[in-house]
């Protein structure tokens, strides 16, 4: 009796846990990623396509200030070799000098260049949210009836928010209190202040020869806002493998051990019910 | 130490006897391991092995957590991300942390439960039941404080309107939100004093889980009989019982094991999936997310905090009755109070003869109702309230305090129980087998 | 029939030492990430080693700058100042080991080895004064032309060796080499 009781309660609980849905949330295009899964791992070349993606368009209005630059020659990651982080770390510009003070030099007044132990700078300057952990901080899946079962098979769902942002605007333009709005289908509320001039398909020349349609672009860019989110994704998924494992031969051990352990007390179940 | 009779701790002459007349902690650890237990225990006895685990876990990854966490307000969120991304290990160190806190709540739950279903509150454990409401309640207070930490957008709203209850106290409460606050709303005053609560109160909770195991080893653990161990002989003793060592340790250790494996597949594949994604927006004072939630294990009682709006009768003859001063709001806070009250005065409200679930009938139908309240509670605190939401969440909040206040009082009249087993053993005799020589 | 108990006693002893020892070894791995955590952070060493522009350090001046959370003294020198360095005899010399971690140990300390290039113009070392610590004033200071620590008086002529006072050792220079006309590598 019990046990059946605890036992649905338990799948109950499963169910419900990481429930919660906020009416009017926008339409999410399911995208299978190559990290999805425990053995999902990171594309090295989306990341470094979709890294090309954020510096040539989404950097000038969203800062990325929680990812080390240097972070990008590490493992696991958009791997680019030293030489090349270091590049691209001094040439990368600084759009919102107001909200980077810790890259001011003292001595000439002016913006330093940046080195890889440096973090992207921030940038405000068009009130746009920084991205470095938005891949974690929407959900794209939710439901059904609050039960949460759909983010358990789908995932979360924010890398998938962020490609269907990119490739949700209708078109549709509106002005409210001298604000002009865009129409996107994955937002909130429908209207969101990201123009839909923003990007578009073509504004990137891949150098690996990928077609820069806008699909390839958002799905590139997610990847890579995702590891920026995460650098240590593929550690955590390692690490829980491995405890995983080396806990399932413990059991395993454990359980023998209990069994043998406890014919000492006592023999056969018997069949009858007490 | 009372309880039932066991072969105790005999020094040897020489060091042992030394040691012994002074300090006698080998003594203390031989009779707290060789504890006759009885041997009937099902796999719903894990749960203290797993909790205690639980508090050592949370324990260890925060002192471990505490040396890179920087409890500043400007400060907070980016000390997490440092923690996230550069500190060795420290991705896995606050998965394990924020996962081990919903491990935890699922683990002292279905221990709980287990208590209530087997009537391991009733007497003579009355005082291991009330610590255990006490444990549970200052777990509540830690984790809500814990939760604050990461300075994400459900951190400050959490603290906004969970301290905004204490508003609702006539008289005193705003004063009293204030002070806990330390500035009229959620600022960097109360995220340092949250974060040291949340350091200090672990080791209180320690400390009460040694008297919990203190307080059961005295009067001797329950079973899923409820008939209590033989304390005639030795022999009978022996009859009911195995040494706590190695028979439950190694069984717990078994168990936990596997607990740990499903833990682990969580914390490594799907980490986030018990969060709240807006924890991971800064917090900010200017705006309010959509929906404010609790993490899930604190929902059945913020359901119950809900419920009562002043649409509710029963809410408006309080208010009348007393004038005013109880008012929808305070009338809900008394409400979620009242709901762990409850359960903490168990003991006294079952009126059963008859210790264990697996002989009341009728209980067991009740008990049943219970669970899925449980689970119903928990799913309309996640909800965006609506009023069918409020509706279920009013009836499912009036059953927790039916169940606790009538149906336990009434049931031990009502009901003809079954004819339990005279012993353990005999119970233990009609299940299995005798060993094989 | 004890042929067969003893066998099944082995297999029990087996079992029993092999949870016992997978168990240490899942302790073992819990235990080590506790201790590791204490090392050195990514950003931490993300800054073990740091380039140091020295394209606006003028003859005659020196420039200092925080690395390993310690300050380096990056010495232009004049060629008055490299003469005097090459001047001094070992046997004047509190210190006749060149200190210098990038040179084979047990170099002597001559004005060569204290430099960093061949014309003798860099001078790169800790600032750190090798008596207790204190950071050693420059441009010039002190009886020898070099540094003067103000704490208790440890004087370094202008290859940065220690000549009076209490302090035991030259100056310490750390790890260091051009990648560039104008940049140097520290670490």
């Amino acid at each position: 009796m019990f046990r059946k009781i605890a036992i649905s309660a338990v799948s109950a609980l499963t169910l419900m846990t990481g429930a919660a849905w906020a009416a009017g949330e926008g339409e999410t295009t399911d995208v299978a990623f190559s990290f999805e899964g425990p053995f999902g791992s990171f594309d090295q070349h989306q990341l470094q396509r979709g890294l090309q993606v954020y510096t040539e368009v989404c950097s000038t209005c969203h800062g990325l200030k929680f990812v080390r630059i240097g972070d990008l020659a590490e493992a696991g990651g958009p791997q680019l070799p030293e030489d090349q982080v270091k590049a691209y770390a001094k040439a990368f510009p600084i759009n919102d000098e107001a909200s980077n003070p810790q890259f001011l030099d003292p001595a000439s007044g002016s913006m330093r260049t940046l080195t890889p132990a440096d973090h992207f700078p921030a940038n405000n300057s068009m009130g746009a949210p920084d991205l470095s952990v938005m891949a974690k901080a929407r959900k794209g899946f939710e439901g059904p009836y609050g039960l949460g079962t759909n983010q358990l098979f789908k995932g979360m769902g924010g890398p998938e928010h962020i490609y269907s942002i990119i490739t949700g605007f209708t078109g549709q333009t509106k002005d409210t209190a001298g604000v002009t709005l865009y129409e996107n289908k994955a937002f909130p509320g429908g209207w969101m202040g990201m123009p839909n001039t923003a990007i578009a398909a073509g504004q990137v020349t891949y150098a690996d020869g990928t077609e820069s349609s806008l699909e390839n672009e958002a799905k590139d860019v997610a990847a890579f806002l995702t590891w920026a989110a995460e650098p240590k994704m593929m550690v955590r998924k390692e690490s829980g493998f491995k405890a995983v494992l080396l806990l399932g031969l413990l059991s395993v051990l454990l359980y023998l051990t209990n069994k043998r352990l406890w014919s000492k007390v006592k023999g056969k179940k018997l069949s009858h019910q007490a | 130490m009372a309880g039932i009779p066991h072969d105790h701790y005999e020094p040897k002459p020489g060091f042992q006897t030394w040691l012994h007349s002074r300090l006698p902690i080998v003594s203390l650890v031989y009779d707290t391991l060789m504890l006759p237990t009885p041997k009937n225990l099902n796999w719903m006895w894990i749960w203290g092995i797993v909790l205690t685990f639980c508090l050592a876990l949370q324990i260890v990854t925060g002192i471990v957590l505490a040396m890179h966490y920087t409890p500043n307000v400007d400060l907070a969120f980016g000390s997490v991300e440092h923690i996230m991304r550069d500190v060795n290990g420290g991705v896995m160190l606050r998965y394990l942390h924020a996962n081990g806190a919903s491990l935890f709540f699922f683990a002292v739950y279905c221990h709980i439960f287990r208590g209530l279903y087997y009537g391991s509150y009733k007497a003579p454990r009355e005082v291991t039941w009330v610590i255990g409401m006490i444990i549970y309640f200052l777990m509540i207070a830690t984790a809500f404080m814990g939760y604050v930490l990461p300075w994400g957008q459900m951190s400050f709203w959490g603290a906004t309107v969970i301290t905004g209850l204490f508003g609702a106290i006539p008289g005193v409460g705003v004063s009293l939100q204030e002070w806990l606050l330390g500035g009229f709303a959620v600022s960097n005053a109360t995220l340092n004093r949250f974060f040291s609560l949340h350091y200090l109160l672990p080791f209180v909770i320690a400390a009460l889980v040694a008297v919990h195991i203190w307080a059961f080893h005295t009067t001797g653990n329950n079973n899923p009989t409820g008939v209590e161990v033989r304390r005639g002989s030795k022999a009978e003793v022996e009859a009911d019982t195995v040494p706590f060592w190695p028979y439950y340790v190694i069984k717990d250790l078994f168990a936990l094991s596997v607990i740990l494996m499903l833990f682990f597949a969580v914390v490594g594949f799907m980490p986030n999936y018990l969060g709240d994604p807006d924890n991971y927006i800064q917090a900010n004072p200017l705006a309010t997310p959509a929906h404010i939630v609790p993490e899930w294990y604190l929902l059945p009682f913020y359901a119950i905090l809900r419920s009562f709006d002043n649409t509710v009768w029963a809410v408006q003859l309080v208010h009348f009755l007393t004038f005013g001063i109880v008012d929808s709001k305070l009338f809900g806070v008394l409400a979620m109070g009242g709901a762990i009250l409850c359960m903490a005065l168990a003991p006294w409200l079952d009126t059963s003869a008859v210790r264990s679930g697996r002989y009341r009938p009728m209980f067991k139908a009740w008990f049943a109702v219970l669970v899925i309240d449980f689970v119903v509670l928990m799913w309309c605190g996640s909800q965006v309230p609506s009023s069918f939401t409020g509706w279920v969440g009013l009836i499912a909040a009036t059953y927790w305090f039916a169940y606790f206040l009538v149906i336990l009082p009434l049931l031990g009249v009502l009901e003809k129980p079954l004819l339990p087993p005279a012993s353990i053993e005999e119970d233990f005799k009609s299940h299995y087998a005798s060993p094989a020589e | 029939m004890s042929h067969a108990e003893e066998t099944s006693g082995t297999r029990r002893d087996f079992l029993y030492y092999a949870t016992a020892g997978a168990g240490v070894v899942a302790t073992g791995a819990a235990v080590w990430p506790l201790v590791n955590q204490m090392n050195p952070s990514a950003d931490v060493r993300a800054l073990a080693s740091i380039d140091v522009d020295i394209s606006g350090v003028a003859e005659g001046t020196q420039l200092t700058v925080l690395w390993r959370g310690k300050p380096v003294f990056v010495r232009h020198r004049t060629a008055d100042e490299i003469k005097a360095g090459e001047a001094v005899k070992m046997s004047d010399l509190v210190d006749t080991n060149a200190e210098n971690d990038n040179l084979p140990p047990g170099s002597e300390a001559t004005d060569a080895n204290r430099a960093l290039d061949k014309d003798g113009k860099w001078l790169v070392m800790m600032g750190v004064c090798t008596h207790l610590g204190c950071v050693p004033l420059g441009n010039g200071a002190g009886e020898f032309g070099g540094w003067f620590c103000p704490c208790h008086g440890s004087q370094y002529d202008t290859a940065g060796r220690i000549r009076k006072g209490p302090a035991p050792r030259n100056l310490q220079v750390p790890v260091a080499a051009f990648t560039n006309d104008t940049t140097i590598k520290l670490g």
